[in-house]
């Protein structure tokens, strides 16, 4: 492949030229740190072990289907350019020779046998997710990742990560970033040197965690509990993509990890803390129905708009609209129900991560937007329900 | 117009005294609908599947058009799914797989010595069935919601969120699922039961043997393709739980049993292509395919290999270490069969007397690009550069390099092989060489750069993408409308053909072994009234 | 994909391989598309709560119907006339059995399925690993997931299965011995024993048909019992659509010995009938013992 590698490249380069000059408005954008160079030809370069041995193994392959492609291709193009009729070549009527026919069947047989061999390593390697320092548990969802540090030095953080490309660079009204389409608002942030397990699910379709520089590809698969490991040798900001298709706006949920001096990570898991703390409500404040709703439309913005969308008319018929709809019209109970346990079998995942107060404030808003006209639930509602649903699932296991 | 042929070792005994009026069609359009004859079903296939090609591409162009450049400009990412789906599942359902078909039966009967397929009436409605089943796909585009944009594999959960356009996609497979495995049926019958006295299988042309085989996997695959859509049938509509966890089901069985067909699926797409391309290297070289009953147990070896590798397109769904090992090394394995039948086409060539005519073109064009999408096919299949390259553009250029220049390009090279002896006319040699280079070329310009994203991470099924990879987009977008414009030089070659041209001996080709050349050019109505005997 | 395309004929009495058959042009393919074609908008639409909805599906249904009455009817009258040869007649054996083949690969899908969840699936949901997402779930089958909110009773293999089990395979044996009788050309025994056959296969169906109320009404037993539910009535329900296409294609040879169709030599049909029925006795003994037994 070597060999038609330059031939493609001196063609490529050409064209590239002459599609330089044709979409010269296009912004050239710089290299960005931890995700792909501009025109990248190769494998990211690796910040861990395995993705070097990944990197190394590529290079190997590459390396071996390139000679035997000059080989094979040689013999043609000799054969091409010596045995045709108009230079006068008569045609034997051999076709047959056991002795050929065997060799080409077990020469590469050994190159096959040797490649699995090397291969082997990588892959076991690969599934040893033992004696992590840090767990993380990331899960995806429509469209964006949450990430909770379930042990190891940070335990108990946890946020959502969305895209934050801003959207006039989207649709072409600003000029874009370096960073374009893989920037995020809460970056992941490891300590570097350690062994960091993340353990994967999602919400509702089948997404998948990747990070190139580190040699991690991992899907996250709704109702099942995936893991993979990575040690990150470098500091520095690495960057990745959701790699599964699910849905709209699967090419929109970037993934940026952000490896940090152990030092630096002490620092943040504390300012961290403190921000979640800060960002708790007060349990014993009183809140009015205008303060949840105003608070309900942040939560709606971050939460609902990608299905439900900001006019509240939603994608039918994939998504419903709220405006008007009878659960957001009628009791509020079974609004609070749908919200807590989501709808089996649909889009409509649980949301029962989002605090009483959250879940409130939304509710109220969707019910009193658009139109719509329902009586807003108080704190106490969800957390009742909340809790009557708990012990209600807790009686039914029991009986199972 | 029943006509009842006289046939083994009865060829001098002219006793069919029912009706001697049967050799012209029926006339007008009913001569298509009602046909029960192979060649005009044939020709139904190829042009339908012609259709198809030109609709898919035109998706695939306007997939090009949006990824021109990063930004949404031209389509919402929705529709894009769309797009990506439908170009996906008409290409591999509607274009490449029935334009096997549009060749088993335009050359079965004649290379084995039959005068039509075993079931001609079945036949007529193998073909009649893609009608419904493309009318449903394009339906779905307009219903609300819009078509399935799950992807071609239809993956669940995600394609149990989806609106009426994939029920719609759902019924279609159904149907495409049932007309495949009629189709197949009737082939492998044919192949079995209709040769001419004295043809062993082992004197049956490679085409015969490929075909045989790939009706094999159709009859054992299209099955189970319908298990899993049904299955996502029913826990879209019915309440079950075969794909979601909640209810003891799990996402992945689906990913399971649809690579079950979905890898056999693709050697289906690959397989008769390597049947026509043993015609044309030997017809070319002047020289008998090297190698016969090598290629032969090659073709088998795949098939059987096909069943054990599916879980390679699933590295990254978390498979035990014992499953990603196991299917890495039986994926690895298909390189040996594969590397045997290029290296009996190299042989054959080898020694010969080459000529290059546009059919020899596209053979050779073939051999070269598609070994280099197999080479790729067995660096993805290494687990750990799989998981590196699993879902990025690197899978997109491993499977259009044996997909376009793989399955696409044998076709063109047994069209123009067998055009003289279809329409009894030599298709125009200069368009010919013309569609070649331009194809080629323009086909490496959009795929080739498509490697280079992947490894640099870029995902596939994406609409807008990081502005690090627009270079290569852009040249690929560029050599993807040089393409699809280098496909309308086919057609004109194509339609000039039938309209006329120079005239067809019987064989045209100095080379060219085997029974259809011994009939008449155009081939007459009943391919073989009188079977041949076969020495 | 048990679209009833084998066709079934049977050979003229004697006729050596002298002349191919090629049937004459045809409508019926055609309008078999039609017919799938309102069928499967008609399906789409009702699932989507559109009109025309379930008319479109009857349409099509009924369509369907009478293509294949006619086709087959087509088929029977060229075989009468003698128009098959023995050629004609190896050609219907490869056909019947290489759709016998797609159809055990039809099962075998949902067979897998089964053993997924059974071996696989459900078992890893209750392992330990996924305490994180079901803390409560045992992974043990029979199972209804980890979400599931009622408790069901499964349908053991006594004593309905059981006796249709004994239904299925004794209706193996009539069927034998109503092909025995057509060899030995005693028409009266061969109607007598057909209509026994058909007799047992429809008893199978009420057995089974009462077994489904009697899962639903009492056992709580559901197509939405998650997994469980799924293949339990996935699995048997395919089946016994196989088992009405069967005693349909049985009643429509028996009609035809009625009419005095079929020569001891030749009978083809007959035995393509014959083949499928054991096939759908098969596939019943591998669900009594992995979905009812085990
Ligand atoms: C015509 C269709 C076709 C063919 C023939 C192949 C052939 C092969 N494919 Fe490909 N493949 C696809 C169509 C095809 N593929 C499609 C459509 C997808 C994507 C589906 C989707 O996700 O949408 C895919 C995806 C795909 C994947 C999954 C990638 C991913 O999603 O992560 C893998 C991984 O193993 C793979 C491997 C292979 C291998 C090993 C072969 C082998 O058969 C290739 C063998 C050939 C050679 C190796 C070259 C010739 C050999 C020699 C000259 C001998 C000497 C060589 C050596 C000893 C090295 N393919
Ligand atoms: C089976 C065969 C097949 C064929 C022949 C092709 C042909 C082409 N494919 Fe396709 N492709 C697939 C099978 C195939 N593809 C599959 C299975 C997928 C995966 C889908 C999925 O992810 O689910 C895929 C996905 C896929 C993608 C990735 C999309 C994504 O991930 O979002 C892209 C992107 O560039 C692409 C491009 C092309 C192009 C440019 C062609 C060209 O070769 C097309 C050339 C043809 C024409 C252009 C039409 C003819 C010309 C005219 C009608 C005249 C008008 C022309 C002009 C005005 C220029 N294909
Ligand atoms: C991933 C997409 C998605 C997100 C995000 C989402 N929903 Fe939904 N929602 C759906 C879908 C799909 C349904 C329809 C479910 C069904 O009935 O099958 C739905 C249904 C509903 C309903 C019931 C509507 C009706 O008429 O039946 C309400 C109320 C609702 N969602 C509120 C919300 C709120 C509030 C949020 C944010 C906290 C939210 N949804 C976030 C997809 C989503
Ligand atoms: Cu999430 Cu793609
Ligand atoms: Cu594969």
């Amino acid at each position: 492949m070597f060999a038609a590698n330059h031939v493609k490249n001196a063609v490529v380069s050409g064209v590239a030229t002459l599609t330089a000059l044709l979409v010269a408005p296009l912004a050239w954008a710089g290299n960005m740190q931890g995700g792909p160079a501009v025109n990248q030809l190769n494998l990211h370069e690796p910040a861990t072990k395995i993705a070097t041995d990944i990197y190394n193994l590529h290079t190997g392959m590459l390396i071996v289907c390139t000679l035997i492609f000059i080989a094979v291709f040689g013999a043609m193009f000799y054969s091409i350019y010596a045995h045709r009729k108009s230079k006068g070549h008569v045609a034997e009527q051999f076709h047959e020779s056991i002795a050929v026919e065997i060799a080409w069947t077990v020469v590469p047989t050994i190159i096959v046998i040797l490649m699995a061999a090397f291969a082997t390593k990588s892959v076991l390697a690969m599934k040893d997710t033992s004696n992590a320092d840090i767990t993380i548990k990331a899960t995806g969802y429509q469209w964006k990742w949450g990430y909770d540090y379930l042990k190891g030095e940070g335990e108990g953080i946890s946020f959502y990560s969305n895209l934050s490309t801003p959207k006039d660079q989207i649709d072409g009204s600003a000029p874009k970033g370096e960073n374009y389409m893989l920037e995020v608002d809460n970056e992941v942030v490891v300590p570097v040197n350690k062994k960091v397990r993340v353990v994967l699910t999602a919400q509702d379709v089948i997404h998948a965690w990747m990070i190139p520089s580190f040699g991690v590809k991992q899907d996250a698969i709704p109702g099942f509990i995936r893991d993979t490991h990575f040690k990150a040798e470098k500091i520095g900001k690495f960057r990745g993509q959701c790699a599964e298709l699910c849905g709209k706006e699967h090419g929109f949920m970037p993934i940026v990890v952000n490896v940090v001096s152990d030092a630096d990570y002490t620092k943040w898991v504390d300012a961290e803390k403190k921000k979640m703390a800060a960002k708790q409500d007060d349990p014993n404040k009183q809140w009015s129905v205008d303060e949840l709703k105003a608070r309900g439309e942040k939560v709606y913005a971050a939460n609902c708009v990608a299905c439900h969308q900001a006019t509240g008319k939603g994608v039918p018929p994939a998504f419903p609209p709220l405006e008007g709809a009878k659960i957001v019209n009628g009791p509020k109970d079974n609004q609070v129900a749908i919200l807590l346990n989501g709808r089996q079998g649909s889009a409509m995942a649980s949301f029962k991560q989002l605090s009483d107060v959250e879940l409130a404030a939304v509710i109220t808003y969707t019910r009193s937007s658009w139109g719509n006209k329902g009586e807003a639930p108080t704190v106490a509602d969800v957390k009742a329900a909340r809790a009557w649903d708990a012990a209600k699932l807790t009686t039914l296991a029991a009986k199972q | 117009m029943s006509a009842v042929l006289p046939a083994h070792g009865h060829a001098d005994d002219h006793g069919h005294g029912h009706d001697d009026h049967h050799h012209g069609p029926p006339p007008g359009l009913m001569r298509w609908v009602k046909t029960t004859n192979h060649k005009d079903i044939g020709t139904l296939y190829l042009w339908f599947s012609f259709v198809m090609f030109l609709s898919g591409g035109v998706l695939a162009l306007t997939i090009r058009a949006e990824l021109f450049q990063p930004g949404l400009q031209i389509v919402n990412p929705e529709f894009f799914n769309q797009l990506t789906t439908m170009h996906g599942v008409m290409m591999v359902f509607g274009a490449i797989m029935p334009a096997f078909v549009g060749f088993a039966n335009w050359m079965i009967p004649m290379q084995i010595g039959a005068p039509d397929m075993a079931f001609a009436r079945m036949n007529n409605w193998s073909f009649w069935l893609l009608i419904p089943a493309a009318g449903l796909l394009v339906i779905s585009f307009f219903v609300p919601g819009g078509a399935t944009a799950a992807g071609w594999t239809l993956y669940a959960p995600l394609s149990t969120q989806m609106g009426m356009g994939m029920d719609l996609a759902i019924f279609a497979l159904h149907i495409m699922g049932a007309s495949s495995i009629m189709g197949s049926i009737n082939i492998v019958t044919t192949i079995l039961n209709m040769r001419a006295p004295g043809m062993t299988l082992m004197k049956m042309p490679m085409f015969c043997w490929t075909w045989l085989i790939t009706a094999y996997l159709l009859i054992a695959v299209m099955p189970v393709l319908a298990g899993a859509i049904t299955m996502v049938l029913t826990d879209r509509h019915f309440g079950t739980s075969f794909f979601n966890a909640a209810g003891g089901g799990d996402p992945v069985m689906y990913q399971h049993i649809f690579w079950f067909f979905g890898h056999p699926e693709v050697y289906i797409m690959i397989l008769p292509a390597f049947g026509i391309i043993s015609h044309v290297v030997p017809a070319f070289a002047r020289k008998p395919l090297f190698g016969y009953s090598s290629m032969v147990y090659a073709t088998s070896s795949i098939a059987i290999l096909s069943f054990i590798v599916w879980a390679h397109h699933m590295f990254t769904t978390g498979i035990p270490a014992a499953g990603q090992l196991f299917f890495m090394y039986a994926t690895m394995l298909i390189a040996i069969p594969t590397g045997v039948k290029v290296f009996n086409w190299i042989a054959t060539m080898w020694k010969g007397s080459m000529t290059f005519e546009t059919p020899m073109l596209f053979a050779t064009g073939f051999i070269f690009v598609f070994t280099m999408g197999g080479f790729t096919g067995l660096i993805l299949a290494v687990t750990p550069i799989d998981i590196q390259l699993q879902d990025t553009y690197y899978v997109v250029a491993h499977f259009h390099y044996v997909l376009v220049a793989g399955s696409l390009f044998a076709m063109f090279s047994g069209v123009y092989f067998w055009l003289p002896k279809w329409t009894g006319h030599m298709y125009d040699e200069g368009l010919g060489k013309l569609h070649f280079w331009t194809s080629v070329i323009f086909f490496n310009i959009t795929f080739f750069p498509m490697h280079f994203l992947g490894l640099a991470g870029m995902p596939r099924r994406i609409p807008d993408y990081a502005t690090q990879f627009s270079d290569f987009n852009a040249i690929a977008s560029v050599g993807a409308f040089g393409f699809g414009l280098s496909q309308l030089i086919f057609l004109a070659a194509v339609l000039k053909c039938i309209k006329g041209g120079a005239k067809a001996g019987d064989n045209p080709w100095e080379g060219a072994q085997g029974l259809e050349w011994t009939l008449s050019s155009p081939a007459p109505y009943h391919s073989f009234e009188t079977p041949p005997v076969v020495k | 994909m048990s679209a009833s395309h084998a066709p079934a004929a049977s050979a003229t009495a004697g006729s050596a391989p002298t002349s191919y058959f090629i049937p004459e042009p045809s409508s019926w393919p055609v309008k078999g598309s039609i017919a799938l074609f309102c069928m499967a908008i008609g399906a789409a639409t009702w699932f989507n709560d559109l009109p025309p909805g379930p008319w479109l599906v009857a349409f099509g249904f009924a369509m369907l119907a009478y293509v294949l009455y006619g086709w087959f009817g087509t088929v029977v009258g060229e075989s009468e006339a003698g128009k098959y040869n023995s050629q004609v007649d190896v050609s219907f054996r490869w056909s019947m059995s290489w759709f016998i083949f797609s159809e055990v690969m039809f099962f075998a899908a949902f067979f897998g399925a089964l053993f997924y969840a059974r071996q696989l699936s459900v078992p890893w949901l209750g392992d330990l690993e996924h305490k994180l997402l079901w803390p409560d779930f045992g992974g043990q089958w029979p199972s209804a997931g980890p979400q599931a909110s009622e408790k069901f009773t499964t349908m053991g293999p006594f004593p309905i299965p059981a006796l249709n089990t004994a239904l299925l395979l004794m209706s193996g044996v009539t069927l034998t011995i109503a092909h025995h009788a057509l060899k030995d050309n005693n028409r009266g025994r061969l109607k007598l024993f057909m209509a026994l056959t058909i007799a047992l296969g429809v008893l199978f169906l009420g057995f089974q048909a009462y077994e489904y109320s009697h899962a639903y009404s009492e056992l709580n037993l559901k197509l939405t019992s998650g997994i469980y539910g799924s293949t339990f009535f996935l699995l048997t329900g395919f089946h016994g659509f196989h088992v009405t296409v069967g005693a349909t294609m049985l009643i429509v040879i028996l009609a035809r010995c009625m009419k005095g169709h079929f020569t001891p030599d030749h009978h083809f049909a007959f035995e393509a009938v014959a083949w499928y029925w054991h096939f759908v006795d098969v596939v019943w003994l591998g669900l009594f013992f992995v979905v009812y037994m085990f």
